[in-house]
Order: C-alpha cells, then sequence, then structure tokens
C-alpha cells in the first residue's frame, strides 16, 4: 500500500515536471508520421550528410526564371550598369508591389522617402547613409547595387526575385523625383 | 620685489597645474578646454552624414581609419582628394594612386559641394575627435550598478527568513496553548500518524465517505493522464536553446526590421526559411559590437551584457567565415546550426506564401509578439483543432480574383452570407492539408 501511494506521488510529480520543461520537445505518438524519410527543405541531413540546401548547378535556370545577371561586382561593371534599363512596364501594380518590398528590404536604412534616414540610421547603426537625390543613380545602377551592394550595402540578391528587384527600382526611381522636387 | 614676483609666478604655477590636474581627472581629454566645440560639432555632423557610410575614426572600414589623418597628409592634399579624387588620381599623383591601390580600387565618392571651411571643419573633429565627459559616464555606471545590485534579491530572502520566522513563532505558540490546556500526550511524535490512522479507520466504515473519496481520486487521475495525453505532440511554449542568443526583440521590436527582411521565403515558398548567413552580414559587416546599454535577458535568468553579446556575433563572423580585423571573408565557413522551434508534423501541409503574401496575415496573428521576445518560443499550440478554429472564422477578401468570382457568389448565396469564410470555401476539407 505505501509503495503505490509513493509510486502515484512520483508519477504526479514527474508529469508536473515534465511539463513544465520547456527545453525539450514533448513526446510524439508514432515519430515516424511526425518525420517522413523524405528530405525538408531545410532539412539539415540529405544524401551523405550533405546538407540538402546546396547550391544548384551552375547555369541552372529555373522555370519561368531569368538567367543571371551578368555584369561583373567592379568599378567598371557600376559604370556599365548605368546603361541597362527596366525591363517591367511602369505600371500602378509593379510600384505598388516595389514599394511594399522597399518597406521590407530597404526602409530600415534609406528611410521612408529615400532621405537615408531609417530606423537604424535614426539609432545611429549605421550613419552616412546617402540620401538618393545626391547619388547619380540610374535604373540600371540601382538594380546592380540590389545584385551586388555598394560599400557597406550588402547584396540583397539571394532575398528578393529578379521581378521584384525591378519593381524596387520604379519605386526608388519616384522616390528620387519627389525628393528632387 | 623680484622675489615676491618669483614668489607669485610659482604660485600661480602651481594653481594652474592643480586646475589641470583636476580637469584631466573630470575629462578624458585633457585639452578639452582648448577644442572649439563648435567647430567639433560642425565637423562631426559632416563626418556622420557623408564620411561615416566608409570610414571610422579608430577602425578600417570600407575606407582607412581617419583619427588623426592630418598628420599623415597635407591639408591642401587632403582637400584636393576629398573633392574629387578621380582627378587626383589621373593628374599622376603617386600617393592617391597608392591608396586606391591598397584599398583593391574601390572607389570614392567625390564631394566637390564641400567647401574649404566645411572639408577643415572635418579634419578638425578627426583630430580632435569625440569630447567625452568622464565624469558623468562615471555616474552612469554608479548608478546601473545600483539598480542591477542584487537589492530586490536580498529583499526577497529577508521576506521568505520573515515567512519562515513567523511560522516557527506560530508553531511554537500552538504547541504552548496545546501544552497550556494540558494535552501533553505520552505519544507527543506520533500525533499526525495517529490522526491519519483514525481518518483512515473512519473514511473505511463510512460508505459515504469512501464513494466520494474514490470520485475525487479518479477524477484527478483522469485530470493529470488527460493533461499528459494531450500534451503528446503539442509543443506549445517550447523555447529551445540557440547556439547564438539571437534576440527578435532587438532585431524586430527595437530595429523595426521587418519580419521578411530575414525569413524573405515567407513571402513565396511553403517554409518561411531560417535565414542564410549572408542577410545576417548585410548589417553585421559593419555592426560588430552591440551598443553599451543593451541586455538580453534569457529564460534561464541570464542575462548578457555587452561583453557576451559582441561574442555572439563574433560567432557570425566564425560561420561566415568574415575576418573583422582585415575585413574580409577568409572563405572558412561553418554553419549555424539553428534549433528548430516550429515543426508540423509531416502529415499536415503548411505553406507560408498562401497565408503571408495571400492572406495576407500578419506573422504574428500565429507566432505571437515575437518582437517582444530575447528568446523565442512557440506562441501557438499549432493543433488542428487551432488550425480549424481560425478557418472557420477567418472571412476571405476575394477582391481582385475575378476569376472566380462566380463561384464565390454562388458560394455566399448558398450560406446566405455576404462573405464567405475559408471554412465555407473548403478550408475545412481533410484532403486541403492531409494528402
Amino acid at each position: 500500500m505505501k509503495n503505490f501511494k509513493l509510486i502515484i506521488a512520483l508519477a504526479i510529480f514527474t508529469s508536473i515536471v515534465s511539463c513544465n520543461n520547456k527545453r525539450t520537445p514533448q513526446l510524439q505518438y508514432m515519430p515516424d508520421m511526425y518525420v517522413s524519410v523524405a528530405y525538408d527543405p531545410n532539412g539539415a541531413e540529405g544524401l551523405n550528410d550533405a546538407p540538402v540546401n546546396i547550391k544548384p548547378v551552375a547555369g541552372t535556370i529555373p522555370r519561368g526564371g531569368f538567367p543571371s545577371y551578368d555584369i561583373p561586382d567592379t568599378n567598371e561593371g557600376y559604370e556599365l550598369s548605368k546603361t541597362r534599363t527596366n525591363p517591367l512596364e511602369a505600371t500602378e501594380a509593379n510600384l505598388a508591389n516595389g514599394k511594399a518590398m522597399y518597406d521590407i528590404y530597404c526602409i530600415s536604412c534609406h528611410g521612408k522617402s529615400g532621405d537615408g534616414n531609417g530606423v537604424l540610421s535614426q539609432r545611429e547603426k549605421f550613419s552616412g547613409i546617402p540620401n538618393y537625390k545626391d547619388r547619380e543613380i540610374t535604373a540600371g545602377s540601382i538594380y546592380h547595387v540590389i545584385m551586388h551592394g555598394k560599400n557597406l550595402m550588402g547584396s540583397h540578391a539571394s532575398q528578393l526575385t529578379y521581378k521584384e528587384r525591378w519593381q524596387i527600382v520604379q519605386y526608388v526611381e519616384k522616390l528620387r523625383t519627389d525628393l528632387a522636387k | 620685489m623680484k622675489s615676491v614676483g618669483l614668489h607669485s609666478r610659482l604660485n600661480t604655477l602651481f594653481i594652474k597645474s592643480i586646475t589641470v590636474l583636476f580637469v584631466f581627472a573630470f575629462s578624458i581629454s585633457a585639452y578639452s578646454q582648448d577644442v572649439d566645440e563648435a567647430r567639433q560639432k560642425e565637423g562631426k555632423k559632416l563626418f556622420k552624414s557623408l564620411c561615416a557610410s566608409c570610414h571610422k575614426l579608430d577602425k578600417k572600414l570600407i575606407g582607412p581609419a581617419l583619427s588623426g589623418v592630418e598628420e599623415r597628409r597635407e591639408n591642401d592634399w587632403l582637400k584636393a582628394w576629398i573633392k574629387n579624387n578621380a582627378e587626383l588620381r589621373a593628374s599622376g599623383d603617386a600617393q592617391a594612386n597608392a591608396i586606391f591601390d591598397e584599398y583593391n580600387g574601390s572607389n570614392m565618392t567625390a564631394f566637390p559641394q564641400l567647401s574649404d571651411q566645411n572639408i577643415d571643419d572635418i579634419l578638425y573633429y578627426t583630430t580632435v575627435g569625440e569630447i567625452k565627459k568622464v565624469a558623468s559616464a562615471a555616474e552612469g555606471v554608479a548608478v546601473a550598478g545600483e539598480t542591477s545590485g542584487g537589492a530586490p534579491e536580498w529583499l526577497i530572502y529577508i521576506l521568505a527568513a520573515a515567512i519562515v520566522v513567523a511560522f516557527l513563532m506560530i508553531a511554537s505558540l500552538l504547541k504552548q496553548v496545546n501544552e497550556l490546556k494540558g494535552n501533553v500526550a505520552a505519544g507527543e511524535t506520533s500525533d499526525i500518524k495517529r490522526d491519519l490512522h483514525e481518518l483512515w479507520v473512519g473514511v473505511k466504515q463510512n460508505t459515504f465517505l469512501k464513494v466520494l473519496s474514490t470520485i475525487f481520486l479518479l477524477l484527478v487521475g483522469a485530470y493529470f493522464v488527460f493533461g499528459t495525453i494531450f500534451k503528446v505532440g503539442v509543443d506549445e511554449g517550447y523555447q529551445p536553446i540557440q547556439p547564438i542568443a539571437f534576440s527578435h526583440k532587438i532585431h524586430a521590436g527595437d530595429n523595426k526590421i521587418d519580419c521578411q527582411y530575414c525569413h524573405s521565403s515567407a513571402k513565396h515558398s511553403k517554409t518561411s526559411g531560417i535565414p542564410s548567413v549572408n542577410v545576417c552580414m548585410n548589417c553585421h559587416k559593419n555592426i560588430s559590437e552591440v551598443s553599451d546599454d543593451t541586455v538580453v535577458e534569457l529564460e534561464d535568468g541570464l542575462v548578457l551584457g555587452k561583453e557576451q553579446l559582441d561574442l555572439e556575433i563574433a560567432k557570425v563572423y566564425k560561420a561566415a567565415g568574415w575576418d573583422a580585423d582585415n575585413l574580409e571573408y577568409t572563405g572558412e565557413t561553418s554553419p549555424i546550426k539553428w534549433t528548430r522551434v516550429h515543426n508540423l508534423p509531416d502529415f499536415v501541409y503548411f505553406n507560408h506564401s498562401q497565408h503571408v503574401t495571400v492572406g495576407g496575415l500578419e506573422c504574428q496573428k500565429c507566432h505571437g509578439p515575437v518582437e517582444e521576445m530575447d528568446e523565442l518560443y512557440q506562441y501557438s499550440p499549432l493543433t488542428m483543432g487551432w488550425c480549424i478554429d481560425c478557418h472557420k472564422e477567418t472571412k476571405v477578401n476575394l477582391k481582385g480574383n475575378e476569376y472566380y468570382a462566380k463561384i464565390h457568389e454562388d458560394l455566399a448565396k448558398k450560406y446566405n452570407v455576404d462573405q464567405v469564410t475559408i471554412a465555407q470555401l473548403g478550408g475545412k476539407e481533410c484532403g486541403k492539408c492531409h494528402y
């Protein structure tokens, strides 16, 4: 009888303790169904212990995608990029999505109006972010800088698609004209 | 007369030196008296707005550190360089071409709009640097030390001790009362045992009490059994220890960086994605240390200050293979092994882009106040009932979807509502998520 009571007390105690441990995941019933044999897109291990998320073969173009950017990240490349123009039509829809993307990826540093006074600038994490109107930039060079980055700005190519980059270009050009007024 | 004069001069020298010492003790720059603060301020303003994106005073960035640049170069040369460095290089200036080559031919922006006075102010700032007030800083430290110096902790201990003492006093009082009443029984120690035994015998004899206590025990048992079973596979509140003490509060809360800046695949794909290290480096190439008052509070009660947090940033550098001293990539990278927090079982299909881009949901709807979490935890249970509840309630915005306009209209008529919910559009079908 005494042992029985002890077991109940222990069971209650352990269940309470185990419920409160935040650091480990809960038990899974039939884990085979939770984790299938198929590889996860962000899985750590795939064939031969190589990460699943490895780069595609060089020169691969995704279906419906575009050839990779061909201008190198050099001073000459930057000058060359200035001659490129925006392949997208300047529509309202493109501009709207350009603004949506700008508000996610650019606004922290370049600020709402493109004057270089974003939150990170106000909080003095970054300083010296230029105002768009003070720089001689064209559609092609804006795209070039999104692709390769410039000075302290890093490349944002991995976070945006081809279309979104050109939509941002359109929006930045609009901001620049608004600033110059 | 002469000796008196000498004497007074000695006196003033003495007083002066004491004053200088005094000033030295309270301000970091001994020559702060000589600093033209207006010029320094003007130069600092210009420096911050024009130069700081590539130069720091004490550290190499894109370009060289500029502290004391006036001692290294001629003033005229500096002016020519700043106004139009390309022209200076084209003129065949050896110094200019040497520095250009040293920095791998990265182009410095030309600043023809700066006047000579502007440039002098900037150079003045690079020479005198920051004006710091040590006294106030020390004061700040003292105050900070006081507030973080365990004041609440010892208070809690004292309170706990007081409660224990109070209990002891009550217990001894009760004992004395008992003794005064003449209840000094022989079996003083087995009092509780005997009481329990009597209770046990009493319950055994009383059928009503027997049934009642059995029901009670069964209910308590059922509560714990079901409580345990229903937690199987439900990771609400799961908060694993991550390899880097990354704080969403600092990034998404204080610095207001959009969730999708880092989790950029949420808008187009099934998973929201854990950002690759190049995304970290977009900012951390420049930000190698946190500001002095940054604090991250971990769940274990651990508080990380600037010293530890700078080491956490160093972990990012190690993963990216970034040499923070020479500002270049070494090519030796190593993955950061983040622990996944939100993980749906593989027998459920869930797509982020459908919810984020098509549905236009805020991330916080499912992930909770992430911008307030120093350490991320799973906010929602992510159970099927939880999914279905939302699908039943949420009305679908069908604007701009002309292709299905007729079907949507018919559905609305069928259910006799203005706006159909996701469940009415088929969001409750098993095959939508389980296939």
